[in-house]
């Protein structure tokens, strides 16, 4: 099989200073210099960002659809999870 | 503009037109890959160029309206001058060729007006310096974006080295007129305006050099380069680029949307 010459790229971006890097997409690109250039060119355009990272796809693990039932249904029946029971003084403000 | 009391509106204006029109030109044939590059990631990223170029002109067509005084502004600069009132590089207006043309062309002129815009920033024209300061940013972008695709078609595939080593050949006797001096140079050099661009030579090579050098890249001599673009004498491929451009214009003259 011949190797794969641009290969995909994750592409993360954070918005602003204090926030978390969020997953926006992915770009072909054939090396990781190339994948930021790409990644500012494709989702930057707008200002979105102050920061990128790439990651390359195959690096990524991901959870099996099949899985889905076992791994996330448990969770709906847990409401008592949602910080929702108690009531905040109002002088706190936002949380 | 205080430092245009010495110097006359017509020679100021004579040089910002051909500033102006090397970054229409060129912005202009980047602006022919969209929907045509090799990758999605490039049809973005030469049209994201091609719209700082053409950003580029039009403050430049402002300012050179405003400093001509006859009431032209920047759209009647940009179409209503012809073929040989332009004076842009005869680079700039070169055809496209294949993706390695265009990456080389576009890091030859990055690599010739980086520090031309650095220089600026500190003209004794304020307004010149603004347009400068922002421009700087954005040519820095270009010179990394182009050089790494010279690195990497350079050297690449058999294919692509190929491509790429015909660009350099293809593109050699173009680059001796960027830096060519004349009178209208060499006032803006004396009112402290803009550097002549003879002194821009060695920081080209500084760019250009190490890129060649990753690349697997020669330099080619060229006995004869081309010349005349600042005089408005222009190759085939001038015309046909703006009859494109000014076809709206011409056929509707005055026409806005």
């Amino acid at each position: 099989m011949t190797k794969n010459q641009i290969p995909l790229w994750e592409v993360f971006i954070r918005p602003r200073n204090g926030l978390a890097h969020k997953h926006c997409g992915s770009v072909h690109a054939a090396d990781e210099v190339m994948a930021l250039q790409a990644a500012r060119d494709v989702y930057t355009r707008r200002g979105e960002g102050t920061s990128i990272w790439v990651v390359p796809s195959s690096a990524i693990t991901a959870s099996d659809p099949e899985n889905k039932d076992e791994n996330f249904e448990p969770a709906l029946s847990k409401v008592y999870r949602h910080p929702t029971f108690y009531d905040i003084p109002e002088d706190v403000g936002h949380m | 503009m205080a430092a245009a009391s010495s110097l006359s509106r017509e020679t100021l204006t004579a040089f910002l037109l051909r500033l102006a029109d090397d970054h229409l030109v060129l912005g202009h044939r980047l602006s022919e890959w969209c929907g045509h590059a090799p990758m999605l990631e490039e049809d973005l990223a030469m049209p994201n160029m091609a719209l700082d170029l053409i950003g580029q002109a039009r403050s430049l067509y402002q300012y050179a309206g405003a400093v001509e005084g006859k009431g032209r502004d920047e759209d009647q600069l940009a179409y209503m001058r012809r073929e040989r009132e332009y004076v842009n590089c005869l680079m700039a207006e070169r055809q496209n060729g294949d993706f390695a043309h265009t990456m080389l062309r576009q890091f030859y002129f990055a690599a010739f007006m980086q520090p031309l815009w650095q220089a600026m920033m500190t003209s004794t024209d304020e307004h010149l310096a603004g347009i400068a300061a922002k421009a700087e940013k954005e040519v820095a972008y270009h010179i990394r974006h182009a050089g790494e695709w010279v690195v990497r078609l350079g050297d690449g595939t058999e294919e692509s080295t190929r491509r790429m080593k015909a660009a350099v050949e293809a593109l050699a006797p173009y680059v001796d007129e960027l830096f060519e001096s004349d009178e209208v140079t060499r006032a803006m050099a004396e009112a402290g305006i803009a550097p002549d661009p003879t002194t821009l030579r060695s920081a080209f090579d500084a760019i250009v050099g190490p890129v060649f050098a990753e690349a697997g890249l020669e330099w080619v001599e060229t006995p004869y380069g081309q010349t005349g673009g600042r005089q408005g004498r222009h190759g085939e491929a001038l015309g046909f680029l703006l009859a494109e451009l000014q076809y709206m214009q011409r056929t509707y003259p005055g026409m806005t949307w």
